[in-house]
């Protein structure tokens, strides 16, 4: 089937099978690469672009159900050479460490504010659950998560 | 270069049969390596022994005809004053592409941006035995400083020549040689140019003191940070090349399983499959990764596996097929005497199931044949063993064979082996085009190897007045690192008896270290309570080492130990010890919920110190990272098997450390800038499970035993005692 991708504001149209995963199209396709593999089953996060603006995991989405709707991945978040401000607070925090989750990390934390700009602890960790860092840098994310929200402030 | 015979890294591989590796020198051809290179200071280890007899000497190549032919390069410094350092330690998450830079930085006095750190690359970076066992502070950063220092001296010679002065007047800082007596300066590259000076190491170069340190001991950010929050940072399992194939690979049904029979015919009509059987590996390319996945998944075929242990009888099975390996025992005392002057025995067993790594990003490589090479991109911890590996498998000359490693998305210890290399190399020989593998979470929850499983016997006699006087331990399988104890006890018996392991096992973060801690310092608690002392005071009472003491003490006060209660709701728990040359006291509070079993750790409190702290930021992230993880092994991870078959191959299936699981917590770092810095990413993992165990005890009476503690809650029914 052909289908019309929306991905950082610009439109993509692929023929492609309908039961392809978004993250495969973004990966290979149009050679977005920091979207993660981390498990394909949904349970890592890894994988998490934003989708009209909600968090989801592009290895559990069909590009069918991806079409016509705005997605943004990691490579959208820069604007003109300046980092979002949850890429910016990830940054100064140092909040990864070999990097590999960080893409679904920043996707998730960029939702939340978009939803609840003021997030106690409680529910970055709700929030943030399904985002597996296997080096273990929670802390340091909350951290980001609330440096970027009192900027974002 | 040949790397110094290190305890844990011979340690590391024997426990796992992995092969040891010789130096091999620099792999290019010398006229490759000046063209590469251009001019400017090179500083090498050189093997021929003529140069080596002139060390310290800088000598001329006017030439490329004067380089010696086999050289490992160390540092260069350009013309354009661009400095480039060589190592072949690996970067997977532990920050060592900026802690080694930094130290580079602070010996040459350049600042970091100046610096581009090449690592793991087999063709360009010196021989390494890999990057394991906590070594690259204490022997990589050191080695660079070394050659860095050589460097420093080697230019200011340069200056001084020009100049005609003495050297010892003249200063380095900034990229810049400087005369502070006139007030010239000359910047490095200027002083570089048109020469092509090889210097040798230095034996014994003027090091910095880390308390004169400027730029090492600092929390310099993270090289190419930037680069990891817009996900430009290209992993293996992101490259490509011109005309790359996507690989994969039929895997058996169980382990050790032999192919009977294969239907391949669904995938062979595919378009733009192409299939490689080679004994029992069959694997396919195609040109996209969706369509190799339905090309295998295709396939009908018939594996004969044979009758294999299962989870229920592993312990048992570890014990009887254990063997006694002269010389694996320690003895001091006699344990004997020991427990006949005891006035409290005790006898326990402790277990730790299989873990698996779950590194985010799985086993990766890509391979490519071309120009009389095979090249592989691949994320490994070994680069060196791992083209060894491809040079044997494929039956071609080591010298034919490049490994290059991207920063890696971790390892834990978990990426020792090329098996993704092997693979990739395999099927792109056959396709003639470049391949690229990418393990699926399945395959490496799978086909990758474990934390080994281990039973721990633990015999122990101690005084009234908490004094122990006997300390039997022998641990089955899990490994020997951390076996000995820190505590003053004059008989002890210690052993490590190396087993058939059912599953395929290897190093993990720390090796046994945590599965040791685990064992004696659960018991170490029991002891405590046997002789109704306080853990914390026990532990004192018999223990001299000033640094592991210093760590309790900084843990404990930080924690408020002594000053709080445990009820049944809410335990408090101490452990630590010493490993890898560095110290780790940890605290723990757990909170428990009596109706449902459910434990939650609610804060802890870890101690650390590794000598001299090279980035007190990354430090941090270390330790802390060291922390959250462990909180997997310690209540839920196990790995579930039956009959050659894994049970729970899925992340679904396979529980890791979420943001629920997270406690508070609070590092405290001892720096002793007195010290040699010692390594930070295995250590400061030890810790945890003990305190979690033993804090869990001070609230319920129920002493755990086994790791995971708590994978379902408390167990239930338990009784004290049991």
């Amino acid at each position: 089937m052909t289908v019309t991708l929306l991905v950082n504001g610009a439109e993509h149209r692929i023929d492609v099978p309908a039961d392809l995963t978004l993250l495969f199209i973004l990966r290979n396709e149009l050679n977005l690469t920091g979207t993660k593999y981390g498990c394909g089953e949904g349970q890592c996060g890894a994988c998490t672009v934003l989708l009209d603006g909600k968090p989801i995991r592009s290895c559990r989405t069909s590009v069918a159900a991806a079409a016509g709707k705005k997605i943004t991945t990691i490579e959208g978040l820069e604007q003109n050479g300046r980092l979002h401000s949850v890429q910016q607070a990830f940054l100064d925090a140092e909040a990864f460490q070999c990097g590999y989750c960080t893409s679904g990390m920043i996707l998730s934390s960029v939702a939340l504010l978009n939803s609840n700009p003021n997030p106690r602890e409680e529910d970055i960790i709700r929030f943030m659950n399904g985002n597996v860092c296997r080096c273990g840098t929670y802390p340091r994310i909350i951290a980001a998560v609330q440096q970027a929200a009192k900027r974002q402030g | 270069m040949r790397e110094e015979p290190i305890r844990e890294s011979v340690l590391e591989d024997q426990q796992h049969q992995a092969i040891r590796r010789l130096a091999h020198g620099f792999e290019l051809e010398r006229r490759d390596f000046v063209k590469l290179l251009g001019g400017g200071v090179l500083v090498c280890l050189c093997a021929s022994s003529g140069l080596a007899q002139e060390s310290g000497a800088a000598r001329r190549a006017d030439s490329a005809e004067k380089l010696p032919d086999s050289i490992a390069a160390w540092l260069h410094v350009a013309e354009d004053g661009a400095v480039t350092a060589y190592t072949g330690k690996v970067e997977m998450g532990q920050n060592i592409r900026t802690s080694l830079t930094q130290q580079v930085a602070e010996e040459l006095r350049v600042p970091v941006s100046s610096i581009q750190l090449v690592m793991g690359d087999t063709d360009l970076t010196p021989f390494d035995m890999g990057t394991f066992g906590s070594r690259t502070t204490p022997t990589m950063g050191l080695q660079l400083r070394r050659v860095a220092a050589t460097a420093r001296a080697a230019l200011i010679a340069m200056a001084a020549e020009r100049w005609k002065t003495d050297a010892a007047t003249l200063v380095a800082a900034d990229g810049k040689i400087a005369d502070p007596k006139t007030g010239r300066a000359v910047a490095y590259g200027e002083l570089t140019k048109g020469q092509k000076l090889v210097q040798v190491i230095a034996e014994n170069p003027l090091l910095t003191p880390a308390q004169d340190w400027k730029i090492a001991g600092a929390a310099v950010a993270k090289i190419d940070g930037r680069d990891f929050v817009t996900g430009r940072h290209q992993y293996t399992s992101d490259m490509t090349r011109p005309g790359m194939l996507h690989g994969k690979v039929l895997r058996p049904t169980a382990f050790h399983a032999k192919l009977a029979a294969l239907d391949s015919s669904q995938a062979e009509k595919m378009p733009g499959v192409k299939l490689v059987r080679d004994g029992d590996f069959v694997g396919v390319t195609a040109p996209d990764e969706y369509t190799a996945e339905r090309a295998v998944a295709s396939m009908r075929a018939q594996w004969d596996a044979p009758q294999q242990p299962s989870e229920a009888e592993l312990f048992e099975y570890l014990r009887k097929n254990s063997k006694h390996e002269d010389g694996a025992q320690h003895v001091s005392g006699s344990i004997q005497r020991g427990l006949a002057i005891a006035d409290k025995t005790l006898s326990q067993t402790y277990t730790v199931s299989y873990i698996a790594h779950v590194p985010l990003e799985p086993r990766a490589a890509l391979a490519e044949w071309g120009g009389g090479k095979l090249t592989v991109w691949t994320g490994t911890q070994r680069p060196f063993a791992v083209r060894d590996e491809l040079a044997q498998t494929l039956h071609i000359p080591t010298g034919q064979v490049r490994v290059l490693v991207p920063d890696t998305g971790s390892a834990y210890g978990g990426k020792h082996t090329g098996d993704a290399a092997v693979e990739a190399a395999r099927l792109a020989k056959a396709s003639g085009k470049p391949v690229r593998v990418v393990w699926t979470r399945t395959e490496e929850l799978t086909w990758a190897y474990l934390r080994p499983a281990g039973v721990i016997e633990v015999r122990s006699g101690v005084r009234n007045d908490g004094t122990i006087v006997a300390w039997e331990f022998d641990n089955y399988n899990s490994g020997p690192a951390a076996i000995g104890t820190p505590y003053n006890i004059p008989n002890q018996r210690i052993e490590f008896h190396p087993s058939d392991s059912p599953l395929r096992q290897g190093s993990y973060r720390g090796l046994a270290a945590p599965a040791n801690h685990f064992a004696r310092e659960t018991h170490m608690d029991e002891l405590a309570h046997a002789v109704a002392m306080d853990p914390l005071e026990f532990r004192l009472k018999n223990l001299t080492d000033a640094r592991l003491r210093a760590v309790f003490e900084a843990a404990a006060h930080k924690f408020g130990w002594g000053q709080q209660k445990s009820s049944p709701t809410r335990g408090l728990g101490i452990a630590g010890g010493v490993e890898k040359g560095g110290y780790v006291a940890t605290c723990a509070e757990v909170e428990l919920d009596p109706a449902t079993g459910e434990v939650n750790i609610r804060r802890v409190v870890e101690a650390f110190e590794c000598g001299a702290v090279v980035n007190p930021d990354g430090l941090r992230n270390q330790v802390s990272g060291c922390i959250v993880q462990a909180i997997g092994g310690a209540l839920f991870e196990a790995i579930h098997f039956a009959n050659g078959r894994i049970l729970n191959p899925r992340l679904a299936e396979y529980r890791v450390p979420r943001f629920g699981d997270l406690p508070q917590i609070e590092v405290e770092i001892l720096n002793r800038k007195d010290l040699p810095s010692a390594g930070a990413g295995e250590t400061p993992f030890a810790g945890l499970a003990p305190a979690v165990g033993n804090a869990i005890f001070s609230a319920t009476g129920m002493r755990l035993r086994s790791l995971p503690l708590a994978p379902n809650g408390l167990p239930q029914n338990h009784k004290e005692g049991q």
